[in-house]
């Protein structure tokens, strides 16, 4: 069904969206000239990223260029991208996506585990994810309570509250982010599923980065 | 009609001690000496061929030797090797069910584990129900059974005890045998061939003489079946949870960040949260909680107010309360006014509400009552009691008792403890609100007239307010899942 190992950050993220969780507007771009192209249908700043399905760790290598807000930045960034590319990431695309700005960064997945099946994870997200470790899991099935449950479990109040300017996090939306996740998670032929960030814009989550690990059986 | 194979386990009509031995050293010799001084309702035999009788009981050369049908239940303590006939034999004779608490299965390596295994097989072919292998045994005290190869014999009472640790049963029961809220039945799943702890906690759920369970499990096999089970023996009744042997290492380090952050603990702590359990981090927070479902109606609601004669104890509640997810609600203004006009003005107007001082003491049934009646409040934390009755107990051993005439005063104080205590139980027994009483004298001094009344009711004193606002937490936790997520 799907190749041996990871998907690239855009299926990822296509397997999502087929799902219902809202993730970032994401063009492919083989070539600059592309990028630049994809830039200006998206709009206002963009990210560019190297995308592939052997590039799991795209931030540890630099190969990835935030905040871009003119096609000459888009173009330079691109032609940087692919030539850092090495044999052994394989075929490679350039992936150009919105911006998407807001202060809250949760990480959410779902991780088959030894003793108890699949799970179903909600955190606190960002670069800094692992190292903080508040994190909260649920047993796959989830029900919409149990998602509830995970918001409310994860006892973080203000971070759900009103934040700098920001509104309210719109649980209902994540929450329905959290069941999307767990049916992409639990489908046929997924190991394991990352967002990190799913990042909190305007109150509702938008998946920025994604990470799906196939069985590859 | 077969009865359900734990039945026969734990109520069985008679019983045979396989291995008895007159060495007061040996297991065989504390199984029978505890199978007899538990004052077992239905026959006791015991094997040995080498001796005419053990503790007044005849021995019998083997368990072929039961008369037919007079048994349910072989308790064995022989050698492994030995364990396969005396099952033949229990089998030929009617009897259904056996505790091996004999040691050298799985737990001694490869040989063992072969061992226990022919050993399962065969028990099921011949349609019998075995506990254990290496497992301490078991308390019904309905049955009035102890069947096991160590202390204690715990009063008897609501809770049921499941554990995959033999010497933390025995600390359950030592915690009941102190605080006298007591076992129904205690079991200590050994190796668990047959019968695993969840096994157990199915059959508690259906147990009229249990109200509330806890349980100590470390590995889980079927972790779905497990989480299953769980959630529905927890419908039924309340479950404590202790894990033992969590790992802070993640499921997959490399694969995936929610791999990495997938710790066997926090796992463990999603299953409980949906299968409605609630897990306790020690022994004593687990016999802590499991005493307050057994003998606390559950609370409606968070909302919780605490009533102290005890100054500090108040802070420390207020503390614990504002940590967890119980609400310090703010004294609502027709309670305050009530009060008002029960206690002298220095009182503390606001929650906790602190009776600052002896003479505000006297109304505290009535202030009890208004707590407890108030819409507003869910649960209530009673903090102070039995300071009177620690007083006279003093003056009562000091070298003025006589010369200062003071067997009157102490009389009095015993009193108003005693009045005090049972003012909370009335009052919870009447508007079906969980009121938790804590003082250390439960402990230090168990005959205290406010703890001993509480224990003569059947409930539990919390040794401290902390420990009881932790166990009103795990009560509004269970109810608030069998509001929000039993579905």
């Amino acid at each position: 069904m799907f190749g041996v190992g990871v998907l690239s950050e855009f299926e990822s993220k296509q397997l999502l969206a087929r799902h219902g969780v809202a993730v970032s507007r994401d063009k492919l771009a083989r070539s600059a000239d592309e990028a630049v192209a994809a830039a200006v249908e998206i709009g206002g700043p963009v990210a560019v990223k190297l995308c592939g399905s052997s590039l799991a760790h795209k931030s540890e290598r630099g190969l990835v260029r935030l905040g871009l807000d003119n096609s000459a930045a888009v173009r330079t960034a691109a032609d940087e991208l692919l030539a850092a590319a090495v044999e052994d990431d394989g075929e490679v695309a350039l992936l150009v996506s919105e911006m998407v700005a807001g202060y809250r960064e949760f990480i959410a997945g779902v991780v088959h585990t030894e003793q108890f099946g699949p799970a179903l994870m909600l955190g606190l997200g960002g670069v800094l994810a692992e190292a903080v470790g508040e994190a909260v899991f649920r047993l796959l099935p989830v029900s919409e309570a149990d998602c509830k449950d995970m918001i409310e479990d994860l006892d973080i109040p203000a971070l759900m509250a009103p934040l700098r300017g920001e509104p309210a996090v719109d649980q209902g939306a994540l929450v329905d982010s959290l069941l999307g996740l767990a049916r992409a998670g639990g489908g046929e032929g997924v190991e394991a599923v990352d967002v990190n960030p799913l990042v909190i814009r305007d109150g509702l989550p938008v998946a920025v980065d994604a990470l799906v690990v196939t069985t590859g059986s | 009609m077969s009865r359900p194979p734990l039945d026969l386990l734990f109520n069985p009509q008679g019983i045979v001690v396989a291995g008895a031995s007159t060495h007061p050293g040996k297991f065989g010799f504390v199984a029978l000496h505890n199978v007899l001084a538990g004052g077992f309702d239905g026959p006791v035999y015991a094997t040995n061929p080498d001796q005419p009788s053990i503790l007044g009981v005849k021995a019998l050369e083997s368990v072929a030797d039961i008369p037919e049908g007079a048994a349910d239940l072989v308790f064995v303590c022989t050698p492994p090797h030995t364990c396969s006939e005396i099952l033949r034999s229990a089998a030929s004779r009617g009897i259904g069910a056996a505790f091996i608490a004999s040691g050298g299965f799985r737990e001694a390596g490869s040989e063992g584990a072969r061992a226990e295994e022919e050993l399962v097989q065969l028990a099921r072919s011949l349609g019998m129900v075995v506990a254990g292998p290496n497992g301490q045994g078991l308390i019904s005290n309905p049955a009035k059974l102890a069947a096991q190869i160590v202390a204690p014999i715990p009063p008897p009472g609501p809770i049921a005890v499941a554990s995959q640790s033999g010497n933390l049963v025995s600390a359950f029961m030592n915690y009941a045998a102190q605080s006298g809220v007591g076992i129904s039945r205690a079991v200590s799943a050994g190796n668990a061939a047959m019968l695993g702890v969840v096994d157990y906690l199915v059959w508690f759920a259906g147990d009229p003489h249990t109200k509330a369970m806890a349980a100590y499990v470390e590995g889980v096999e079927d972790g779905p079946a497990f989480a299953a089970a769980v959630k529905r023996v927890a419908a039924a009744k309340p479950v404590v949870l202790v894990k033992g042997g969590t790992t802070p290492r993640g499921a997959q380090a490399a694969a995936s960040h929610t791999g990495a952050l997938a710790t066997d603990d926090r796992i463990f702590d999603g299953m409980v949260r949906q299968s409605g359990a609630v897990r306790a981090q020690t022994i004593e927070e687990a016999y802590d909680a499991v005493a307050a479902f057994a003998t606390q109606p559950l609370p409606a609601g968070p909302r919780t107010l605490v009533l102290s004669s005890a100054g500090g104890w108040g802070v420390i509640a207020a503390d614990a309360l504002s940590k967890s997810k119980l609400e310090l609600i703010p004294l609502p203004a027709d309670l305050k006014e009530a009060i008002d006009g029960l206690v002298p003005p220095r009182w503390s107007r606001s929650n906790p509400i602190d009776l600052a001082g002896g003479e505000s003491r006297d109304t505290i049934p009535e202030v009890i009552d208004l707590v407890a009646d108030h819409p507003e409040v869910d649960a209530v934390i009673y903090l102070g009691m039995g300071i009177q009755a620690n007083t006279a107990s003093h003056l009562r051993s000091g070298p003025y008792f006589e010369a200062a005439e003071l067997a009157r005063i102490c009389e009095y104080h015993e009193r108003q403890d005693r009045r005090f205590a049972q003012a909370a139980a009335d009052a919870s027994a009447r508007t079906g609100k969980p009121i938790l009483a804590a003082t250390e004298l439960g402990i230090t001094q168990p005959d205290n007239a406010g703890p001993a009344t509480l224990a003569a009711q059947g409930s539990y004193c919390f040794p401290s307010a902390d420990r009881a606002v932790r166990a009103l937490h795990h009560l509004w936790w269970y109810a608030r899942w069998r509001k929000r997520l039993l579905g």
